[in-house]
């Protein structure tokens, strides 16, 4: 069942809408409705962020393949940021407000925090929700999850249930207070970040992993009773010295040599960055410490810092 | 004057990218400038081009106090400016959103460090801000509320208003923030544009710099001494929102003062013309921001008064 979940009128003729579908068990009746679990699958936050499109539409075909197996309710929300999407535009257009810093919003406030506070009402009392995010255009990262050290004691175990291959327990930042899924977990509703992939693209084997993940949660909240696989066991890093972080010492193109997701051994060639106008190799990079290489470098143009990987250190990687 | 360059780094196919700054005076650090950190603040890069062309006459004529150092930054980034981005070319990150910096992160992280670690050394910042909604301001000062207080030092800018803003979550990776947490007494100066020049909110704030400098012994300058501040807090600013989007039709000018229940704007039907709301002042106030682009979105704080004292 398709609802709006907060809307507003744009200036010419069109209204914002931020819409969810609610599948619920068939033939439920209402009290037994009100009692059972809810898990909440959120996506779209960053409008070129694409990978989890195809997670919500993927779920939601196997559930349908076997309503009769859904005990519980599932709420989909594929675009917390419409027009983000439909413009290729990574934060709220017009606003230039990356829309995961302003929750939990507010009601009474402008129009992007009204809508924040909007989505943070109706979210709020699942018991998981699952933020999917896709990096972003320049990186590509593993399917992992990422926990705020505040959080991590109620979290990693429902992480593990996703099929994940990393989870990073991260220190906690003032500055991340204001996301959505900070907000949620400190109101007592367990939230997952899901970074998977790389932005404006479609990783369909990392989809296929994640909605296999997200049916494991779901059997493990009670919400599903289909037969589920069992989650591959993901790397856990809780120490912030676990990740070496590779920055261009020069602005190039890079050109990527190591396979994403590999373990690499210290001083392995990670790629090049090359100056195509002279024809020259500025720099190769090369892996600072034996590590899994999880974070890759997608979009070739570099200036002086960016970031072209991460490493996990691999003790932790093999652990 | 001296003009150095407090960053470089390598383009690809772009001329090198350079953050300038310009000193004037030597010995002690007295006080640090920063304009532009976006590419947009085109006001508050012609402010310090402004401020630059002043200091340059006083340290000319020696009216820079003897062993008092003056730098002054215009433009954090100029390569936005160039591709008329507000952000970062590459990466659309927000300078102003990575202070204090890291020197091994990435570019926007290592601009920021280096910025910041020059920066930090005065005793005494000013930076030219801009908000980011479409709007003016009645020129003011602003600092973070930190709980470091020097609000006394503020009003001795003589402007009419000092305003005292919360600290939200976003705001801890400003420079503003950090200035104040790494011991600078940092004020934001808001002059009345971002995107277009104002040529009087400009000299208004050189005056009134030249003013707060005189009177901290940093130039010798006899001018006007402005006015005495009101301090409010931004939780005191009166918000006036749109319940409807459209055209915005403004009735009143930034700085007025009005009574409470005159009509401040009307927000027009896009294809009828017909007035969908109009906007009334809530009480006696003074017209402190007003939105400036000719469209609203719905659930906007279009005004932000200051109510009569």
């Amino acid at each position: 069942m398709i609802k709006t979940v907060t809307k507003v009128a744009l200036p010419v003729d069109e209204v914002l809408a931020i819409r969810k579908n609610r599948i619920e068990p068939e033939g439920m009746d209402k009290k037994l409705k009100k009692k059972c679990k809810r898990i909440s699958i959120v996506t779209g936050t960053h409008g070129d962020e694409l990978e989890g499109q195809f997670v919500v539409y993927e779920l939601q075909r196997r559930i349908r393949e076997n309503p009769d197996l859904l005990k519980g309710i599932v709420d989909i929300y594929p675009a917390m940021n419409p027009l983000g999407i439909d413009s290729i535009t990574r934060g709220i257009p017009a606003f230039d407000l990356d829309m995961n810093r302003l929750f939990p919003g507010n009601i009474e406030g402008d129009m992007t925090e009204y809508l924040a506070a909007g989505i943070i009402d109706d979210v709020k009392g699942s018991d998981a929700v699952v933020d999917i995010h896709a990096s972003n255009i320049y990186l590509t990262e593993i399917p992992q999850i990422r926990i705020n050290e505040l959080h991590q004691k109620e979290l990693v175990p429902m992480a593990e249930q996703c099929n994940v291959d990393f989870i990073w327990v991260h220190s906690n930042a003032t500055v991340l207070e204001s996301t959505f899924a900070y907000s949620l977990n400190s109101i007592g509703t367990p939230t997952l970040v899901v970074e998977m992939g790389v932005g404006m693209r479609i990783t369909k084997e990392y989809g296929n992993q994640l909605v296999d993940g997200l049916l494991c949660l779901m059997k493990h909240l009670g919400i599903w009773e289909g037969e589920v696989i069992s989650p591959r066991k993901p790397m856990i890093s809780t120490d912030w010295t676990d990740v070496s972080y590779l920055n261009a010492s020069t602005g190039g193109l890079f050109v990527q040599t190591a396979k994403h997701g590999r373990m690499l051994k210290q001083g392995e060639v990670v790629g090049e960055i090359i100056d195509p106008l002279e024809g020259k190799v500025l720099d190769t990079v090369k892996a600072p410490t034996d590590g899994l290489l999880f974070t890759i470098r997608e979009y070739p143009i570099v200036d002086e810092g960016s970031l072209l990987g991460r490493l996990l250190a691999k003790e932790v990687a093999e652990k | 004057m001296k003009e150095v360059t407090i960053y470089k780094i390598k383009g690809l196919y772009r001329d090198d990218f350079r953050i300038k700054g310009y000193e004037f005076g030597k010995g002690k650090k007295a006080l640090c400038i920063v304009g532009a950190m976006r590419g947009n603040e085109v006001q508050q890069l012609y402010v310090c081009s402004q401020l630059v062309k002043k200091f340059r006459q006083l340290e000319e004529e020696g009216r820079i106090e003897n062993g008092k150092k003056i730098l002054i930054i215009p433009c954090v980034n100029p390569y936005s400016f160039n591709t008329q981005k507000r952000f970062w070319c590459t990466d659309n990150t927000d300078i102003n959103r990575m202070y204090p910096g890291y020197n091994l992160g990435e570019t926007t992280q290592r601009i920021a460090d280096a910025v910041f670690r020059v920066v930090s050394e005065y005793p005494i910042g000013i930076q030219f801000a801009s908000y980011y909604m479409p709007g003016e301001f009645l020129p003011h000062i602003q600092m973070m509320d930190t709980g470091i207080d020097y609000v006394d030092l503020a009003k001795q800018f003589g402007m009419p208003y000092v305003v005292r803003r919360r600290v939200r979550p976003y705001d801890t990776t400003t420079l503003n923030y950090n200035w104040q947490i790494w011991d600078t007494k940092a004020f934001s100066f808001y002059t009345t544009t971002t995107t277009t020049i104002d040529p009087s909110s400009a000299g208004q704030a050189l005056l009134s710099i030249l003013s707060f400098l005189a009177k901290q012994d940093i130039v010798k300058y006899h001018g006007p001494g402005g006015v005495a501040s009101r301090v409010i807090s931004d939780t005191e600013l009166v918000s006036v929102q749109t319940a409807k989007s459209g055209i915005f039709e403004k009735m009143v000018e930034v700085g007025r003062n009005v009574r409470a229940g005159t009509p401040l704007a009307n927000i027009i039907d896009p294809y009828v013309g017909t007035i969908l709301e109009t906007l009334y002042a809530p009480c006696d106030c003074t017209v402190f921001f007003m939105h400036s682009d000719p469209l609203t979105y719905a659930n906007t704080a279009v005004f932000k008064l200051v109510p009569a004292e």
